[in-house]
């Protein structure tokens, strides 16, 4: 499926043009106990994978791997107090990619049997001996030993396709009528979870067998004035996690007070979706008597539920080295970050800000044990001290920038589709000196504290970015003083950045993240987290959304 | 065997059709073959294959349903993907919504598909692509392209007696063509039913120019301009703007359709007396399929008529419940424009500004229909009738119902994402803030 389609899902972006009905989000429909059947059998699977494998290099291919894939999802939606579709997805197949005459080539197949696997090994090896014809620089993989036979799980409590459909779907309605309690007009509530099992082998002597979890537990509400036709949504205040139904089971030690006078929780490894319900609603109808804000230059203080995605769009995209080498200029674009501006030594942001990419953090999105191209995965740097020191590769990009290995950053949505350069998650680290959002806050003259998932739009270099969000409060005098509307900040990503005046310590460290985060052509989809305390930036410049029409 | 013929599709669903012990049961079989060549730095970086055919099953008991899917086609299998949808029916909770599967249909008759597309072959699409690299190579210029081209064909069979079978073809290529300084670039994009008229080279000439043409961008100040979008530039803003048509969220309240104090608004005059708006499935350059997923016919429907809202789209449920029309959503939409040609258009602006794509769109209000975004790969400052410079990029906060309010005039439309919208003259377009980006 499109990532239009995704994102019309989730009800947060309007992408989707002419939506069918609710699908399921790829595979085949199956019962949900299908979900819980072992299919993938590491033995099977090395005997399969050789077999594809020995046909690559038998028809000519220098390099070759393999990934026997079953893909499991789940989507619960609900509205006030019904279903509107549960569907499960199962996905089986196999893809192989190959370098022949110095140029990829790929083909996938569901005919999981040695033979099956043994043709589209061929027909890969086929397909890049014809685009070799037009290749002018031949493909350099980064040096990549074999780990023989190995295996990696996201460390969950609980599988969420454990977990009964009634229970789960008992779990929104319950969230659906608190919203409801609590004034609200609508509510609309998704439960997302993804199960990747995904065995990799390749030519280099890997065999590495993962079993990858995801959870995504989300809702608007909408809160209604008839009278004027104003209506205002609030979304939900979870993340997207790499954990499974644990996330949905509060613990007080996961919550984190928000500023004084908001009323606002933060939540870290695990979510309380019915409190949350009741407090949307309530801002919901607060949202709709709001003051609208005055333009103009304020202090704003991002909670991490805000900032994550201002992280993935300003820091995240612009340091792909794939965006940066032009291999997405036609579509999601380039990077103002190129090789020669990183040379220049310019600051990219003041010198609190220090970033790192990694895919090894519990709980988030991007945790696997070895990416899609079988390269083990780590933590590096991607700014220290505000200067940009590194970006994000696969194994056929180190050797472009003089360096001799990957950062593990390959990953495909499928069995189906290509492995190409995805972001690793990318982390704002937490600030040094102690200090709580209400310390912070208590600084600031004229500012807006925004949280949540808002409007996100960048340009397709990562300079000029507008960002709203679901929550907004005024702050005067070092004092919150209550709900504002119709807010979004305009800035160029090197001076909000150098703007970064202060980040609240680690114990305000949450993640946020992005489950259906789009590239490529055709597009696919990845889902990455991003980790930050509640950071203030100076001066930055907040428009007036308000519009008159008809 | 991706794409069936309708008697080989209709041998299967009457097959699959006979194992149900459900009430009512619904079989939708749908194909797809196809190939994508992609291109970057002026070599190819991926291309791949599609071939899958696949089988839902609905299956009902009362007011519940269930869903399973298969894309093995022997007995057994099939068997068990109907066995599946019921046993999942029987768990699902009865939906407060649910309306008994339609009957036989007449749907009128589409021609979505082309041969000359459908025989599309990888040494077709490496040509194209290769065609494309070749001109910027020669011109010393740097192009990222995609290609992909769809053979598809979708047919339904119930248990009520309703039969549906079409097929469709579509080609679609974009290109973006950056000078080796990277301080310009441009941007050509088109959809094809039949692949007789797509010419790659053509189009990635027409985004060399532009390429070459924004090189020196000047920034100009942000602020309220006329502008002349090009069909690339507005069919996202429209196409959200219809996606908003929907009867339900109207009437509910939460949509720019719904009425101050209950209703919707649909016979008010919103827009400009110039904007025509409607679907239709048999128009010869936007053929689109001739019923909707749940089997409704789609016909010529008429959304925005010189300016007032005619119709909204709906499910079949609250069709019922409020009494409106019966429309499903449309394959794509026409938005009617003049016979001016682009450069027509330009020679009659005294000053403005000319826009070749939008980027990055995102909705700011749903209430007003703001959206932002930004201009992207050629964006031109009009003076006297002519394109005087290239400017610097711009981030726009508009909506799509002021824009359509502020028409100076509309050009011929072209096809693009299986719709057809003209180049649009508009005056007093909101340019927030400036662009480093190229």
């Amino acid at each position: 499926m499109k990532r239009r389609n995704f994102v019309g899902l989730t009800g947060l972006a309007t992408g989707a043009l002419f939506l069918p009905n609710f699908p399921g989000f790829g595979g085949n429909l199956v019962d949900p106990a299908r979900l819980l059947e072992p299919v993938m059998d590491a033995t099977v699977n090395k005997r399969l994978a050789d077999a594809a494998l020995n046909a690559a290099k038998s028809a000519g291919a220098s390099y070759a791997d393999v990934r026997i894939g079953r893909y499991l999802n789940q989507s619960i939606f609900t509205r006030e107090k019904q279903v509107q579709n549960i569907a499960s997805g199962e996905s089986y197949g196999a893809g192989v990619r190959v370098l022949a005459n110095g140029t990829w080539g790929f083909a996938a197949t569901n005919s999981v049997t040695e033979a099956g696997l043994a043709k589209a090994a061929q027909l890969a090896v086929q397909i890049a001996k014809a685009n070799a014809k037009v290749q002018k620089d031949p493909v350099k993989l980064a040096p990549q030993k074999g780990y023989g036979e190995v295996s990696w799980k996201t460390p969950i409590q609980q599988n969420a396709f454990e977990v009964p459909i009634a229970q789960k779907v008992d779990l929104l309605l319950a969230a659906n009528a608190k919203a409801l309690e609590n004034g609200a007009n609508f509510v609309n509530s998704r439960l997302f979870q993804i199960n990747e099992q995904k065995y990799f082998a390749s030519t280099d002597g890997s065999y590495i067998d993962q079993d990858v979890h995801r959870i995504w537990p989300t809702f608007g509400v909408t809160a209604i004035d008839r009278a004027s036709g104003k209506f205002r949504t609030r979304e939900a205040l979870s993340a997207p996690m790499g954990l499974g139904y644990e996330y949905l089971m509060p613990k007080a030690a996961d919550k984190i007070a928000g500023p004084a006078g908001t009323g606002l929780i933060g939540y870290k490894n695990s979510y309380d979706i019915l409190e949350d319900a009741a407090l949307a609603a309530r801002q919901a109808k607060e949202k709709l008597t709001a003051k609208s804000v005055t333009p103009g230059k304020y202090d704003l203080v991002l909670d991490p539920n805000h900032l994550g995605l201002t992280i993935h769009e300003s820091i995240g995209h612009a340091t792909e080295l794939d965006r940066v080498l032009g291999y997405e200029a036609n579509y999601a674009g380039t990077s103002f970050a190129t090789l020669d501006w990183k040379a220049k030594k310019q600051p990219y942001g003041s010198k609190m800000v220090n970033v790192v990419a990694d895919k090894v953090q519990p709980g988030s999105l991007g945790a696997v044990g070895y990416d899609d191209e079988g390269v083990k995965t780590k933590r590096w740097d991607i700014i220290k001290d505000g200067m940009l020191v590194d970006y994000q590769k696969t194994r056929d990009q180190a050797a472009i920038v003089g360096q001799q290995e990957s950062d593990g950053c390959s990953y495909a949505q499928s069995w189906q589709d290509v492995q190409f350069q995805r972001m690793a998650n990318v982390s704002l680290l937490p600030g040094k000196q102690k200090m709580s959002v209400d310390d912070m806050i208590k600084n600031v003259d004229k500012g807006i504290y925004i949280a949540g998932r808002g409007s996100f739009s960048i340009d397709q270099q990562r300079y000029n970015f507008q960002f709203g969000g679901t929550t907004f409060h005024a702050i005067e005098k070092g004092k919150i003083t209550g709900m504002i509307e119709d807010v979004a900040y305009q800035a160029n990503t090197q001076e909000f950045w150098n703007s970064c005046a202060a980040i609240c310590d680690e114990s305000d460290y949450r993640l946020f993240g992005s489950f259906f985060d789009g590239k490529g052509q055709p597009s696919q989809v990845s889902a990455v987290s991003h980790g930050s305390s509640t950071t203030r930036f100076n001066g930055v410049n907040v428009i007036n959304t308000a519009r008159k029409v008809g | 065997m991706a794409i069936l013929s309708k008697d080989e599709a209709q041998t299967i669903l009457t097959k699959v059709l006979s194992y149900s012990k459900a009430d009512e049961c619904e079989i939708t079989l749908t194909g797809t073959t196809g190939g994508n060549i992609r291109t970057a730095r002026n070599m190819v970086s991926t291309s791949g294959a599609i071939d899958n055919v696949e089988l839902e099953v609905e299956s009902r008991f009362g007011k519940r349903s269930g869903r399973a899917t298969c894309n093995e086609f022997d007995d057994a299998t099939l068997r068990r993907c109907v066995q599946r949808a019921e046993e999942i029916a029987r768990l699902a909770p009865e939906s407060p919504e649910y309306m008994p599967l339609l009957g036989p249909q007449q749907y009128v008759s589409s021609n979505a598909y082309a041969p000359s597309t459908a025989g599309i072959t990888p040494d077709y699409r490496a040509e194209q692509a290769g065609a494309s690299i070749r001109l910027c190579d020669e011109k010393k210029l740097s192009s990222a392209a995609f290609l992909e081209d769809t053979t598809s064909f979708v047919a339904k069979r119930n248990s009520k007696g309703l039969e549906a079978y079409q097929q469709a073809t579509n080609l679609a290529f974009s290109v973006t063509v950056r000078t080796p300084d990277a301080k310009g670039s441009g941007y050509a994009v088109a959809d094809f039913t039949d692949r007789s008229k797509f010419d790659a080279g053509r189009m990635t000439q027409t985004a060399a120019t532009k390429a070459a043409g924004s090189l020196g961008a000047k920034a100009i100040e942000p602020g309220k301009y006329t502008v002349i979008l090009e069909p690339a530039a507005s069919v996202e803003l429209l196409g959200n703007m219809m996606e908003s048509f929907d009867a339900r969220s109207a009437d509910e309240g939460r949509s720019f359709l719904s009425k101050k104090g209950g209703g919707n608004r649909k016979g008010e005059k919103l827009f400009d007396p110039r904007v025509t708006i409607y679907s239709d499935p048999t128009h010869a350059e936007v053929p689109s399929l001739a019923f909707a997923d749940d089997g409704r016919p789609r016909r010529k429907t008429t959304w925005v008529e010189k300016g007032v809202v005619k119709n909204m789209f709906s499910s079949r449920f609250w069709a019922q419940k409020s009494g409106s029309a019966d429309i499903p959503e449309p394959g794509g939409f026409i938005m009617e424009g003049g016979t001016q040609s682009l450069q027509d258009m330009i020679k009659s602006t005294q000053r403005g500004i000319l826009v070749t794509r939008l980027w990055y769109i995102r909705a700011v209000d749903p209430q007003t229909l703001l959206y932002t975004g930004l201009t992207r790969d050629g964006t031109f400052f009009i003076e006297n009738g002519k394109i005087k410079h290239p400017i610097k990029n711009f981030r726009f906060n508009e909506s799509p119902i002021i824009m359509l309010n502020n028409i100076e005039a509309l050009g011929r439309p072209e096809r693009l994402e299986g719709s057809l919208v003209p180049p649009m003259k508009i005056r007093d377009f909101t340019f927030t803030s400036l662009s480093d980006a190229v």
